[in-house]
């Protein structure tokens, strides 16, 4: 799971996005421009190596506290089918988040320091998973509308310029694709069930549609009256780090989208989606970007909880880590001996 | 001795190891996003899925047998609390990451003997089971064994919480090696496994474990029972509510 609405914001002068124009830099850009992979070794623009931290650390941030929302149904799968399914899920997540640490670790920065700086609030993560899974209809939207959108996003990201993150993302997005459909087909199962069971996928859906579309991040293509467009995304651009508009993936998962959730008998919960003949695309009405800086900000229902959760088990799990270093030592001590 | 073997009594003597699975899975399971490192989340996860497929095949077969029409599902989730007979030891509650492993270890160190034994059952759907648990089972043991000697042998704080652990689950060991008659009957059929010969496997894997983790092995004193019987401690009933949730809230539907 991932989004793109993780983009460094407007103002933050913390990664340089100038890169000179040194032989480096000018033979650097050449490069990218050619589509050729930049390994770890080679030279880069701090800017670049910056952003790419950033970038990795908070989608593998993102897969870890992913797996507190759908962790919460595991215990109560209505079926043994369904829990090892879910069970199976969140197990790649947390490989996922692992597979992303090491990505970001070959930029020269260790796992703890981003772990530490998830525990300390500075590192963000995906707003998505600031919203709570109330029934198990939840299961299925977050399947089929987040691993969905993530999906989106992440499969222009197979092409990102630098190499451990493009191949760690080719896996991901395979895995990906598992999740999402078993995240539709439970809400089919849904879909053919009794009116209880309908009301609940509605339900899940109503509460899920909006932060779906809100996780291609702030418009950048057109509009911009909510001025979050930034330097740093064209500057993605060029590095090739990002590859598609977060406008554009929006309304490509509103086409993909509409026509499944018209096949699973649900109602959009907007009233101004319309399909559009001119254009080729589904319109669909205004995302409620005051909410989505909010809880962008700390305000979604599940944000203290979710870091909360995250802290209280890394400091309980604490005397194990120095327990199992403890013994790594012995052992090592004892064997040179 | 009788050839006839009673089918309610395999089907029985199925429902009772899948319990051991299913109640087990289910405590695993509650560590998901809770465990120390990232890595232990995982493979705490994956014990829970081996653990919830061996349940699935056990069910699935039990529900044949008896031919009254129950699948896998409407055995995990709809019996009543004194069906349930799994053993005491994998109901216990996760107080903390030693508990958890002291429990997988001791219950490892013996559904491993167990499931190698169930692998020569005439019944061949049990025998074709036991052989992909013992399978699954010897990882089990191993990571289990790993982190009793880790923390056995860690700093005082791990060495403490370890005794500590394995002081108090140890009361729940004995329950595991008592044939019971439906053991007695499935044994004489050639189909069960003999618990009573189980316990000098068992006694070797843990005494070099809890050696090698410098933990002192705790006198086999009074031991508890019940599981068996369906008598269980006042945790069950709140982790059945748990599981069965759905299954209770939203009867009779599929998922």
């Amino acid at each position: 799971m991932y989004t793109q609405g993780l983009d460094i914001p407007k103002g933050d002068k913390s990664i340089p996005v100038e890169q000179g124009d040194s032989p480096e830099a000018v033979r650097f850009q050449a490069r990218i421009d050619a589509d050729e992979k930049i390994e770890p070794k080679d030279w880069m623009p701090e800017g670049y190596r910056k952003t790419l931290i950033r970038q990795i650390s908070q989608h593998a941030h993102s897969e870890v506290i992913g797996m507190q929302p759908e962790g919460n149904w595991i215990t109560r799968a209505p079926t043994l089918r369904r829990k090892a399914i879910l069970m199976a899920k969140v197990q790649d997540e947390g490989g996922h988040g692992l597979y992303l640490y090491s990505a970001a670790e070959t930029l020269g920065v260790s796992r703890d320091e981003l772990v530490d700086q998830l525990l300390d609030g500075s590192a963000k993560y995906s707003s998505i998973f600031n919203y709570p899974t109330l029934t198990w209809a939840d299961i299925g939207a977050i399947g089929w509308l987040v691993d969905g959108a993530a999906i989106m996003n992440q499969i222009p990201l197979c092409r990102c310029s630098y190499g451990p993150y493009a191949r760690a993302m080719i896996r991901i997005c395979k895995e990906e694709s598992f999740h999402q459909r078993q995240g539709y087909e439970l809400m089919l199962s849904l879909s053919r069930g009794t009116a209880e069971q309908k009301a609940m996928m509605q339900d899940a859906f109503d509460r899920w549609w909006w932060p779906a579309l809100m996780m291609f991040g702030p418009h950048d293509t057109k509009g911009g009256a909510e001025g979050m467009k930034s330097q740093h995304s064209e500057q993605s651009m060029k590095w090739r780090i990002k590859r598609v508009s977060n406008d554009e993936l929006r309304q490509k998962f509103v086409d993909v989208t509409v026509p499944q959730a018209e096949y699973l008998g649900l109602k959009v919960p907007d009233p101004y989606l319309k399909w559009n003949a001119a254009t080729s695309h589904y319109d669909f009405g205004p995302i409620d970007w005051d909410e989505f800086k909010n809880v962008l900000a700390g305000n979604g229902p599940c944000n203290k909880k979710r870091l909360k959760v995250r802290r209280e088990a890394h400091e309980r799990g604490a005397w194990v880590r120095e327990a199992a270093m403890a013994y790594a030592a012995k052992k090592a001590k004892r064997q040179a001996a | 001795m009788s050839a006839v073997i009673d089918k309610a009594d395999i089907a029985s003597y199925a429902i009772r190891w899948g319990d051991d699975a299913l109640i087990l899975s289910h405590r695993l399971a509650e560590w998901c996003a809770d465990a120390p490192e990232l890595e232990e989340d995982m493979a705490l996860m994956n014990l829970a899925l081996d653990l919830v497929g061996q349940a699935r095949t056990l069910y699935t077969y039990a529900g044949e047998l008896e031919g009254r029409g129950r699948d896998e599902d409407a055995i995990a989730f709809t019996r009543e609390e004194r069906e349930y007979k799994n053993a005491l030891l994998v109901e216990q509650p996760n107080e903390d990451f030693a508990y958890a492993v002291t429990r997988q270890f001791l219950y490892d160190a013996f559904s491993l003997p167990f499931y190698q034994a169930l692998a020569s059952s005439k019944d061949a759907t049990l025998a074709a089971l036991g052989e992909k648990a013992a399978k699954e089972v010897r990882y089990h043991v191993k990571h289990s064994a790993d982190w009793v000697v880790r923390l056995g042998d860690g700093t005082d704080e791990s060495h403490r919480r370890m005794q500590t652990a394995i002081d108090e689950l140890w009361t729940y060991t004995g329950e595991l090696f008592v044939n019971d008659d439906l053991d007695r009957r499935m044994i004489a059929a050639g189909i069960g496994v003999d618990l009573t010969a189980l316990k000098d496997s068992w006694n070797e894997t843990v005494n070099a474990v809890l050696k090698e983790a410098t933990l002192v092995r705790p006198a086999d004193g009074w031991m508890a029972t019940g599981g068996r019987e369906g008598r269980h401690s006042e945790y069950m009933g709140y982790l059945l509510a748990d599981l069965q949730y759905m299954q209770r809230a939203y009867p009779n539907m599929k998922w």
